[in-house]
């Protein structure tokens, strides 16, 4: 089984954010870019498909080469060759276009992302890469078994889950659930040594175009003062008179 | 050109978000001086979507189970189509998100997700969407002729506004579904994170987890959904479905109540789209007092119980 897990490269969960030039640009400063934490189910558990049953893993990323860092992580945890398109990201679907293009050309059964990246949050690039390479799709999937080329899925739903069917070649986004926290993988020295000699190919972009543009950034208005109060009645009688929210 | 909404629903009833969504559509459909459309495909009574203002409502129905997100993806682009829409406004339930990219790419469609306002502009078409998990926002213009726009949960509301409706039916061919669904299993009893107007959720405060007999409680008496903090459900002392936080589940509910939780940024990030938050929580340097608009500094073990009895009290009187 060919595998390709898409990576995004994002900030860190603890970062700050603030925007420069007007508050048309993100601000880099002092920002520390990880694996985006939604891509590192996908990964894990392509990481148990080569183990557990044999599948080769490729890693990809749509970025310029600040970026690299990142798919040398993925490297390091275990995945055999990473891909980087050379362009830096402007909207979903041009991601999903510039995505399409490898999988197009690399042949892969079965392609894993997470459901969202962790700065835009658009919970769009897996189904529109789906839709482009015309690949089954499974959305918000917490759990994931391929036998030859069926596949069988775990996905939340509203309130609940629902267990699907599918045939490969698929695309499917993971989510918390779809391995255990506590099997994430952190890079160790080893890997990290061996990531350093494994393939780290550049591919040009297509030159897909945008369909959205960001036009500048905001950010959530200052919040006022808590109001504490000493009893439970004093709380119940603001939310219910000033709050109104029971 | 006129506005499509896609009303979902599950086991033939709107979700609360179809009613947001057209509350939604109605506004955008003004600011464009067009006419509202709004699907449903083996949707509930087309009566209830009357009450927000779908004057014209287009059924599909057919013997899908369930949701498929290949099948509905073809269903909206087909209705597209025939109806001549140019704009898709479409939930943020989990559905939602699975079906509106696939639309994009169908009808070559820009797509903004997450939008918490009206567009600022219909010309260009201009919309605010939530970014970095809740710590801003961007303003995006879709600049494609027909667009897709994510409506993010309780970000409008629904708004009454009751008109005389009719109902349309649609033929659509369904195309091979991919996915087929197998089984569905849905917690009965319990109020959903994502449907829940109140969500009370709890941390490593609460010590362990014998002692969530007490947050069950009040959720029960508040009508609330109950949820935790990630050391919580890293711990295994609640289902990882109930971690709530920057990769657990967001909430954006009119109450957040949040009981021994201390408020890291990752947990903030996950809740700060919630109207109202209350905090109870023994430590005063805890950095959830700075994020929340109610706050008791006390013991959750003796603050709980009183607010238990206080509140079943409120609810009787």
């Amino acid at each position: 089984m060919k595998i390709l897990v898409c990576i995004s490269h994002v900030p860190d969960t603890t970062s700050k954010i603030n925007f420069t030039d007007n508050n048309t640009k993100f601000d880099t400063n002092g920002v520390q870019y990880v694996i985006n934490p939604y891509d590192e189910f996908s990964l894990t558990r392509a990481m148990w498909f080569k183990e557990k049953q044999g599948a080769s893993v490729t890693v990809v990323n749509v970025g310029d080469a600040s970026t690299e860092p990142t798919l040398r992580k993925a490297l390091a945890i275990g995945a055999d060759n990473a891909v980087r398109v050379n362009v830096a990201p402007t909207d979903g679907l041009m991601v999903a276009k510039e995505l399409a293009e490898v999988v197009k050309n690399g042949g892969y059964d079965l392609v894993l992302a997470g459901k969202e990246s962790a700065d835009y949050n658009g919970q769009m690039v897996p189904g529109m890469l789906a839709s482009l390479v015309d690949f089954n799709f499974v959305n918000a999937c917490v759990g994931l078994e391929v036998d030859g080329t069926a596949v069988t899925l775990d996905r939340e739903i509203d309130g609940g889950e629902e267990k699907v069917s599918s045939v490969l070649p698929m695309v499917v986004a993971g989510q918390k659930g779809m391995v255990e926290e506590k099997d994430l993988r952190i890079p160790n020295m080893r890997g990290i040594m061996m990531a350093r000699k494994k393939p780290l190919s550049v591919v040009e972009p297509i030159g897909a175009a945008t369909s959205t543009a960001t036009k500048d950034f905001e950010k959530p208005a200052e919040k006022g003062a808590i109001k504490l109060v000493d009893n439970v009645d004093a709380l119940i009688d603001l939310l219910h008179n000033e709050a109104k929210a029971i | 050109m006129s506005v499509l909404v896609f009303a979902d629903s599950s086991e033939g009833k709107f979700k609360k978000t179809a009613f947001e969504v057209v509350s939604y559509g109605k506004k955008v459909a003004e600011q464009q001086g067009s006419d509202m459309l709004v699907l449903t495909i083996n949707g509930g009574d087309a009566s209830e979507l009357y009450a927000y203002g779908a004057e014209k409502v287009i059924e599909v129905k057919n013997d899908l189970p369930s949701f498929n997100a290949k099948a509905y993806a073809a269903v909206i682009k087909q209705v597209v189509e025939a109806k001549a829409a140019n704009t898709v406004i479409i939930d943020s339930s989990i559905d939602g998100f699975t079906v509106a990219p696939l639309v994009a790419v169908a009808i070559e469609a820009g797509y903004a997700s997450n939008v918490v306002d009206l567009p600022s502009s219909t010309s260009p078409f201009i919309v605010k969407r939530k970014a970095f998990s809740n710590k801003g926002f961007n303003n995006t213009e879709i600049s494609t002729g027909n667009k897709v726009v994510g409506v993010a949960k309780n970000s409008y509301g629904a708004h009454e506004n009751v008109v005389s409706g009719s109902v349309e039916s649609f033929d659509a061919t369904l195309p091979d579904l991919g996915v087929k669904s197998e089984s569905i299993s849905k917690a009965t009893g319990v109020v959903s994170i994502a449907d829940a107007d109140i969500v009370v959720s709890a941390g490593r405060g609460m010590k362990g987890p014998e002692n969530w007999g007490m947050i069950e409680e009040l959720a029960s008496v508040l009508g609330a959904a109950t949820a935790c903090s990630k050391p919580v459900s890293d711990l295994g002392w609640r289902p990882h479905g109930e971690h709530v936080g920057q990769t657990g589940k967001p909430v954006a509910s009119n109450l957040y109540i949040a009981i021994g939780i201390s408020g890291a940024i990752q947990h903030l990030a996950g809740v700060n789209a919630s109207k109202v938050k209350v905090v109870i929580n023994s430590d005063p340097d805890a950095p959830f007092f700075k994020a929340a608009d109610y706050g008791i500094v006390g013991d959750a073990f003796e603050v709980v119980p009183q607010l238990i009895e206080k509140l079943k009290a409120f609810k009787q009187a």
